[in-house]
């Protein structure tokens, strides 16, 4: 840099001039455009393009890949595998909602305590997780042994899709709570005291004022549990036994194995729609709340 | 009683969380081959991961990644975060730094292997690395954003008045103040690179897989007591740098307000 650079530089960060906020902005942004938004552009593109011979793409524009989404071989997988990510997110919303309450009603200091111990195990590596359900529900596992004690069992949830289900679920369930607990933490408690006043049941105070309220949060739960679950392929694998597959299992053999990238992006971007319409379903939600609470 | 039985949800909660890791990490002192079968404690499987030369490797490449993507992302986050908070807060910038958080990690997976393969970047340990930094970038500028907002700013206009350049401000009054947050963040990237599964799946090269994709290999083909002992010990390493993170930097305050109305 000459010197006469160097001093036009200095000038510009004295005056909080654009060198500072090109320098903030511009490294980032930029290369979350090169690693994010390029791959992403490619994955949708792809989807309408002609498969290479040796995996890769090439022209001619085809909307096939698109077309083969409503073959009955990959309907049913694709059905099913939206049918078993919503049971996971039903599961982890029955579980994370009465756990999130439980949380918003103890002292400050101990709602750190039970936020981190909710998230901890997201931290870890999600394949010794999904490991330890082996462990768990095998034939010979600590579930069968109990179940022999007591005089029952063997049961076989292990390579079935409960439990494709029960690991989905308990993979994802801490950003499940996450998000519901920030939606209760934001509630108006003298809106729920009101509901009581007025002689509102519990049933009834759940439904009609702290689920609709709690919405946006529920939805973002809900998007960070089910859109994970469907690409998810390694869950099916070692739980499933490779009867159960996901939309993430036919994913990766397209890219892996039948080398199709066209259709391998064609459902990803069967991925992306779902995702999309999520966000805007959860958009809606936090409007409707936002007008309700003024 | 009464106050057990209205905490009970949150305690259903955590034996689901916890049962699993649990039984892990006892599973990992038994003395058994068979890994199902308790037959008396015993650390030699501990001592058996070092002879392991796949294991040693996966976590060599481990390592390089999750630290470059720890520089990498906490550089680039507490640009963005700066940039978001004091210098151009808007709502474009805004779903650019969250978008990593929402984008399917399988998506981004696949893109960024169409990606490498495009420009012809030769896959490794470097592309991991690369790919992991979308994710630490943005978790870094969460945390970092937080600590930014709670920050009084009267400070660094006093610096200014007093003459001192944005760049000497920002070197002698804002990064003090970003400190913890930044170790936080930095703890977090490093985490999430050493645990990343799907997305080092695609971009790692077969002949340099990183950690957990040693392990899913290793899994696939059954339970081992060597994979419950190398469980055990990352398990350890991420319960350590969360609960660190936590203590330097409240994370927990990104975690209570983490989320968009």
């Amino acid at each position: 840099m000459t010197s006469s650079a160097k001093r036009e530089a200095r000038r510009s960060t004295n005056s909080d001039g654009p060198l500072l906020r090109a320098l903030t902005t511009i490294p980032a942004l930029a290369y979350l455009l090169i690693f994010m938004a390029v791959p992403l552009v490619l994955v949708i593109s792809y989807a309408f393009l002609t498969s290479g011979r040796f995996g890769g793409v090439r022209l001619p524009v085809s909307f096939e890949s698109i077309a083969r989404l409503t073959q009955p071989l990959y309907r049913d997988v694709l059905f099913t595998s939206i049918l078993t990510a919503g049971a996971a997110t039903l599961i982890a919303f029955l579980l994370g909602f009465p756990a999130a309450l439980v949380i918003t009603r103890l002292t400050p200091k101990w709602q750190t305590v039970a936020l981190i111990a909710v998230v901890l195990p997201f931290w870890t590596n999600f394949l010794i997780r999904t490991y330890a359900w082996i462990v768990l529900l095998n034939r010979e596992g600590l579930f069968n042994h109990a179940l022999a004690n007591v005089g029952l069992g063997p049961i076989d949830v292990l390579y079935t899709r409960s439990a494709v289900v029960l690991g989905l679920s308990y993979a994802y369930i801490p950003l499940m709570v996450l998000p519901i607990y920030a939606s209760l933490q934001r509630l108006d408690p003298s809106i729920l005291e009101a509901a009581r006043n007025l002689g509102a049941g519990g049933w009834r105070r759940f439904r009609t004022v702290l689920l609709p309220l709690t919405m946006p949060g529920i939805i973002t739960g809900a998007l960070f549990v089910f859109i994970p679950s469907l690409g998810n392929f390694v869950i099916a694998e070692l739980l499933g036994g490779g009867n159960s597959q996901m939309i993430g299992n036919l994913i990766r053999d397209q890219f892996l194995k039948a080398r199709d990238w066209p259709f391998g992006s064609a459902l990803s971007l069967l991925v992306l729609a779902l995702l999309v319409i999520i966000v805007m379903a959860q958009a809606r939600a936090s409007r409707r709340t936002r007008e309700w609470s003024a | 009683m009464r106050g057990a039985f209205r905490t009970l949800p949150l305690w259903v909660l955590y034996v689901f969380l916890y049962l699993p890791i649990v039984v892990v990490v006892i599973m990992s002192f038994n003395a058994s081959k068979n890994p199902f079968v308790w037959s008396g404690f015993s650390l030699k499987w501990y001592p058996e991961l070092l002879q392991d030369s796949e294991i040693m490797a996966g976590l060599r490449t481990t390592l390089i990644v999750a630290v470059g993507c720890t520089v990498i992302s906490v550089i680039l986050g507490t640009l963005l975060a700066i940039a978001l908070e004091r210098v151009l807060p808007s709502r474009a910038l805004d779903a650019a730094s969250t978008a990593p958080a929402v984008m399917p990690d399988i998506v981004l997976a696949i893109g960024l292997l169409a990606f490498y393969t495009m420009v012809s970047f030769s896959l490794g340990a470097v592309s991991v690395m690369l790919a992991h930094s979308v994710f630490g970038i943005a978790f870094v500028a969460a945390v970092v954003r937080v600590r930014l907002a709670g920050m009084d700013n009267s400070l660094e206009e006093a610096s200014r008045d007093l003459g001192a350049s944005a760049a000497r401000t920002f070197r002698k009054v804002t990064l003090p103040g970003l400190r913890p947050a930044i170790i936080a963040g930095a703890l977090l990237a490093f985490t999430l690179s050493l645990d990343e599964f799907t997305v080092a799946f695609f971009t790692s090269s077969p002949s340099d897989p990183t950690l957990p994709v040693v392990i899913y290999s290793r899994v696939r083909f059954g339970v081992t007591p060597q994979i419950n002992a190398l469980a055990t010990i990352l398990l350890l390493v991420s319960f350590i740098a969360v609960i660190l993170a936590q203590r330097t930097s409240r994370l927990s305050d990104t975690l209570k307000g983490g989320e968009p109305a």
